[in-house]
């Protein structure tokens, strides 16, 4: 994509902060806009249906949201830094299946001996990406792509033909993803200051601010002396312990778990974190506008359900909020960056 | 090299040429002649053969049944689809762009047959349709590219879930499998006179009139340019916005063939056909040494890497291995695909060398 | 006029502040090769503080390469860097940076999604309590940064649609931050307007009073003689000379860059003039030209001429088609052109050697051969398959006649100079044997013997009665060769020359908008 000509004129201290104030409206307006769209959502099918807004159905898209938006947070670390993870799936799933197993291989291992095993599965799982990727400077989409393959490959092979019950996980275990105050589930409280942390994490610390440089303008962070390749690696390592942890709440919420756990859940989060604002091509966007993507595509499926539109209609949607998300993500920037140096031509001295 | 009258004054004779070495502004490129390319693409090729021959050995050790006419049979009906729609992702890739929708493709023309025969219109009608539809399923596709200037890779993961969801609104839960027997035969029978499934033949037709396409038309050559330099492509006069729609209608008619074919050798139409082979499709094509970045590949190797694809598949079901992990398969030889040529450069970064490499870091 | 560097005083009179008599940085004997290609082979020169010098030179003279040594992006082959009378080895760009080195390009490279402050003081930022970013206090020292150059940005605004000025204003203020003792700006002005450029002379003269060393590399002769204390003339990747620039004349310089005087004005041949070939009518693009008019007639050589970012090359490209324009129209051959498609263009018998033959003119890792045939696929073809023999003929009769230097037609258009890269994608359109040829900056960045190779083939051509349109910022250049000089600022045609009445300085002062020539 080439950008259009400049006539180069100069900057003003005014206009400089007026362009300011254009770009933070207008990426407020994107942040703010998906918990608009989420909120006319609600009120729509709320007055169509007022059984949307009770107790159960609330209940049931925060369950549904929180793993979703629990991977979105390791997905836009990466995504952030112009890389992508889609072995996130396989991972979970990998990860559901051995740690819950567990409760009947080791008998009366503490709940969070389980959560460890998840984390650790995870974590190895992102060691080997990001090390391929990092080390071997090899495109993200390619590892990943393969990764997806062989973990999910090695998960059917451990599973076998087997699958792992609820009647073989301790109650404690299987009250975690379930217990709730009100219609809000504990865990969603957990997951979201869990987000809330991982969100101050990118926007207080230097490594943190550093992926939003390498996403930004790789080259520029390489001379600026910034360790991408130790970043990236670290980035994929959280989102592969983050998708294990997930696949831990995962066995907790459903209680049977089989080899096909988690499949196609990579392109959901994906789907997620663009309609959540984050540029597919790195340098911008928020965890929490990653989440509030979850939350949205939970919400959309939820209320299709309860409008009575079939399931089928889901994915669909999904697909067409994403070419939306994409779409706008788009217009906005070419906008904006015509907008900003037109500012700049205004001003001409 | 210089001759020493450069430095003085007056010098009648032009001082020699100097070889402006200035790439990218802040960072040294790799640098190799043709030649050079030329051999590590044959070396890459040869590197196939090799496989190739080492996955025949191991079907054979296997099981003596391995290279008998029957199983040939089997190896090019279960991978048939997945075969072809190597070819056009193939275009794609050099171009520098990348379709993952076209999988879903195959399960909405799957669905769409399966609707309209239920709806009681005749077969050929239907299949030309489909067709017809896949074609618009691709325009699409370019339309997103092209125009809207959107990157392929988040815009068709978008249709991807747009064309499956439509998909299953189309079908739902509804399994046809009703279609008559001269259909379906092509699922049963081989082609006549030979050991090979038509989805086989089909995929040797085409794959030599794509690799045609590719190698000895303008239009192919236009794709390397474009794959390696979108801009001078542009100043050359060459139309990118209309070869970049084109490709990907291209791959949405193959996308809806492949759907046809697979419906029939199933016999079945159902709404979720296909979803996953999308990743085996892209797995096969790098592996056939066309690089994820564009401008570089040969059909020939694609057509390689998808024989051995499907042979080493073949070989390890013949092994009982479980059908579902095979793509424990598919993921490492694509690790090995992209691994093994940047191996050296691997070696030497765990040495400490300084290898000099873009950053590249595209998702 | 060849004398070494000698002198160690700056030498202009006027003391400068924080003066030393020995040098702060030292290159000596730099030698650099790239495979068989030497591109620099005596890089000396000596740097005081509080001092502005010159690093001038024809492309190809190895200045960009002495830069890329200092900026640790290459390392010499023979010679040594001191600082501060020792030996340094700069192995990386993060050396560079801990040496005290710091480069301002002339197209910035910033993270566009970072705030000012943030571009400023990435990997770097001042932190509080838990090592959190400290942002306050990173916004207070950005401010403090830019306060003595006397610019005002915003440290919250997003790098995304800063003008290259103020792109480059917060590379200085990044290497402000970092403590630089050296700043070498590469061809900082190409690409600003007047005004930017002043504002940039002074942001300089205050880095030079505060004690820093500049290292300024730039064409522009007059720049060089409004800010600059001493000068090194690099030619064929030797010094020529170091010297302070008193009692030099732009003439002298010239002299020691091309080692042999200018030939003024090269009669260009009385040419017949014939019909008009292209007639551009009130051409407009929002923002970028307006209302622009001219015509070429065929045997005729238009040089358009003007500062870099006056709209030229989109004026040229709006012809050609590969962008679209807003109001007006463009005729060839009498024939109203379809905007915005270059394939018309071309078959109407246009062809636009680009700007920038490494990203729009040619596909480097595409052969020669390849390139040159690139946009004759079509008519090479029989029943839609390439002849690969007569794509070869073509290539190879018109490498030949434009004596280009290859080893083989096969070889990847990369291995070649810039020279026969150039010819290279002349070739590719010459092929075409067009009717109106637009060549933009011709000869940038070429040896002194192949622009001149290219400048009579422009002739020829012409005489030919091919029409040409040359863009071009070189005026030696366009006096030499134009049979017609058209003036562009800012988007606006203000003035047309003919050849004889044309100079230098009527040029100039036309595409500056000024009477004369501002000396601070």
């Amino acid at each position: 994509m080439s950008a259009p000509a400049e006539v180069i004129v100069s900057t003003t201290a005014d206009e400089s902060s007026s362009s300011r104030r254009l770009a933070d409206l207008v990426f407020k307006i994107r942040e703010f806009g998906i918990i608009a769209v989420l909120l006319v959502f609600v009120g729509v099918t709320a007055a169509i249906q007022p059984r949307f807004v009770d107790s159960q159905n609330i209940k049931f898209i925060f369950t549904n949201a929180t793993i979703y938006a629990l991977l979105a947070l390791g997905e836009t670390m990466v995504v952030v830094a112009r890389n992508i993870d889609l072995s996130v799936g396989s991972v979970l799933g990998l990860s559901a299946y051995l740690s819950s197993d567990l409760f009947t291989r080791a008998h009366g291992i503490p709940i969070v001996g389980v959560f460890a095993a998840g984390l650790g599965i995870g974590l190895a799982c992102g060691v080997i990406n990001g090390a391929i990727i990092a080390v071997g400077r090899v495109p993200s989409l390619v590892v990943t792509l393969a990764t997806l393959y062989v973990i999910r490959g090695f998960d059917i092979i451990v599973v076998g033909g087997g699958m792992v019950v609820a009647s073989s996980l301790p109650s404690g275990f299987l009250a975690i993803a379930s217990s709730s105050f009100g219609p809000v589930p504990y865990l969603a409280i957990v997951v979201a200051v869990v987000i809330g942390l991982g969100a101050y994490y990118l926007r207080s610390f230097r490594s943190g601010r550093e992926l939003y440089a390498i996403g930004s303008n790789p080259e520029a962070a390489q001379l600026a002396g910034i360790p991408t390749g130790k970043r990236i690696f670290t980035a994929f390592v959280l989102s592969g312990g983050i998708a294990g942890i997930a696949g831990v709440l995962w066995a907790s919420n459903y209680g049977t778990i089989d080899s096909t756990a988690g499949t196609g859940y990579e392109l959901q989060v994906v789907a997620a974190v663009v309609v959540g604002g984050v540029a597919i091509f790195g340098g911008s966007g928020t965890v929490v506008g990653a989440a509030f993507g979850a939350l949205l595509l939970a919400t959309i499926n939820q209320a299709l359900y309860v409008l009575g539109i079939s399931s089928f209609w889901d994915e669909a949607i999904a697909g067409l909020l994403l070419i939306a998300a994409i779409s706008l993500d788009h217009g906005i920037a070419a906008s904006l960056t015509s907008a900003l140096r037109k500012r700049s031509l205004e001003r001409a001295t | 090299m210089r001759p020493d009258s450069a430095t003085s004054p007056g010098a009648p004779e032009a001082p020699a040429e100097v070889a402006l070495f200035d790439p990218s502004p802040l960072l040294a490129e790799q640098h190799r002649s043709v030649p050079e390319r030329l051999r590590s693409l044959v070396r890459w090729e040869t590197a196939l053969v090799i496989a190739l021959a080492a996955t025949l050995l191991f079907g054979v050790s296997v099981s003596s049944q391995f290279l008998t006419g029957s199983n040939i049979f089997n190896i090019g009906l279960a991978n048939g689809e997945v075969a072809i729609m190597t070819l056009p992702m193939t275009l794609i890739i050099i171009a520098g762009e990348i379709d993952l929708s076209i999988a879903s493709t195959l399960g909405l023309s799957s669905s769409l047959l399966g609707y309209l025969w239920l709806h009681g219109w005749p077969m050929p009608a239907i299949i030309v349709f489909v067709l017809f539809i896949g074609v618009i399923l691709g325009a699409f596709n370019g339309f997103l590219v092209t125009r809207l200037g959107l990157p392929s890779l988040a815009v068709t993961i978008g249709t991807m879930t747009l064309y499956a969801g439509i998909a299953e609104i189309i079908l739902g839960s509804t399994i046809v499998s009703n279609f008559p027997t001269g259909y379906t035969n092509i699922g049963v029978n081989a082609f006549p006179h030979t050991d090979l499934s038509w989805s086989a033949v089909i995929f040797l037709v085409l794959a030599i009139a794509f690799g045609a396409l590719m190698h000895a038309t303008p239009f192919g050559r236009s794709l390397f340019a474009i794959g390696w330099n979108k801009e001078a492509a542009l100043y050359a006069g060459i139309r990118v916005k209309r070869v970049k729609t084109v490709l990907y209608m291209i791959s949405g008619l193959i996308g809806a063939l492949a759907g046809v074919l697979y419906t029939f050798r199933l016999s079945t139409a159902e709404f979720d056909n296909g979803s996953g082979l999308v990743l085996s499709v892209i797995a096969v094509v790098l592996l056939g040494g066309v690089s994820i970045f564009g401008g570089k590949g040969t059909l020939f190797g694609v057509f390689l890497a998808v024989i051995v694809f499907c042979s080493l598949q073949n070989a390890l079901l013949l092994t009982n291995f479980p059908e579902d992990a095979t793509g424990i398969v598919t993921g490492g030889l694509l690790l090995g695909s992209v691994l093994l040529p940047n191996g050296g450069t691997f070696v030497d970064r765990l040495r400490g060398h300084k290898a000099r490499r873009h950053v590249s870091n595209a998702p | 006029m060849n004398d070494a560097s000698g002198a160690n005083r700056v030498g202009d009179g006027t003391k400068t502040p924080g003066e030393a008599l020995n040098p702060l940085l030292v290159m000596d004997r730099v030698a650099k090769s790239f495979g068989a290609v030497r591109a620099l082979g005596d890089g000396s020169l000596e740097l005081f503080t509080g001092e502005t010098h010159a690093l001038v030179g024809e492309n190809g003279a190895g200045k960009s390469t002495m830069v890329k040594i200092l900026a640790g992006v290459y390392q010499p082959d023979q010679g040594n860097l001191r600082i501060d009378g020792k030996e340094v080895v700069i192995a990386s760009p993060a050396a560079a940076r801990d040496a005290g080195i710091a480069v301002i390009y002339q197209e910035p490279s910033l993270f566009p999604d970072l705030t000012v402050a943030e571009n400023v003081f990435i990997g770097r930022q001042p932190l509080r309590s838990a090592r959190r970013i400290d942002r306050k206090a990173m916004h207070r020292r950005v401010l403090e940064l830019l306060a003595p150059l006397g610019v005002r940005l915003d440290p919250e605004r997003i790098a995304r649609g800063l003008s290259i000025a103020d792109q480059q204003i917060v590379e200085i203020a990044k290497a402000l931050s970092l403590d630089a003792r050296v700043i070498v700006m590469d061809e900082p002005t190409a690409a600003l307007s007047a005004y930017e450029v002043q504002r940039l002379f002074r942001v300089v003269e205050t880095l030079r009073a505060s004690g820093a060393a500049v290292l300024f590399i730039s064409h522009r002769l007059n720049e060089v003689f409004a800010i600059c204390q001493r000068v090194t003339v690099m030619r064929d990747g030797m010094r020529v000379l170091s010297r302070p620039l008193e009692g030099l004349s732009p003439d002298d310089l010239v002299r020691a860059m091309v080692g042999r005087d200018v030939v003024e004005r090269e009669q260009a041949g009385v040419i017949e003039r014939g019909e008009v070939v292209l007639k551009v009518e009130r051409l407009t693009r929002e923002g970028v030209f307006v209302d622009i008019s001219f015509e070429v007639r065929s045997g005729e050589i238009v040089a358009l001429a003007g500062l870099v970012g006056s709209g030229r090359s989109e004026v040229a490209r709006a012809i050609f088609g590969i962008d679209r324009y807003d109001a007006g129209a463009v005729y060839v051959g009498g024939e109203r052109l379809k905007k915005g498609a270059s394939a018309a263009a071309m078959a109407a018998g246009v062809g636009l050697v680009p700007e920038d033959r490494r990203l729009q003119g040619l596909v480097m890792e595409l052969s020669i051969g390849g390139n040159i045939a690139l946009a004759s696929l079509g008519r090479l073809s029989r029943f839609g398959f390439v002849r690969r023999a007569a794509e070869h003929k073509l290539a190879g009769e018109w490498a030949t006649r434009l004596r280009i230097k290859y080893a083989r037609l096969s070889s990847q258009v990369s291995t070649l100079s810039g020279g026969n890269q150039q010819k290279s994608v002349l070739a590719k359109w010459l092929s075409r044997r067009p009717r109106l040829l637009i060549v933009d900056e011709p000869t940038r960045g070429i040896d002194v013997a192949t622009k001149s190779e290219v400048h009579r083939l422009l002739v020829e051509l012409a005489q030919e009665g091919i029409a040409v349109l040359m863009i071009s910022s070189e005026l030696p250049e366009v006096l030499r060769v134009a049979d017609r000089v058209l003036v562009m600022r800012e988007g606006r045609l203000v003035a047309e020359f003919f050849h004889q009445e044309a100079s230098e300085e009527s040029i100039v002062a036309a595409a500056t908008g000024q009477a004369q020539m501002v000396v601070p």
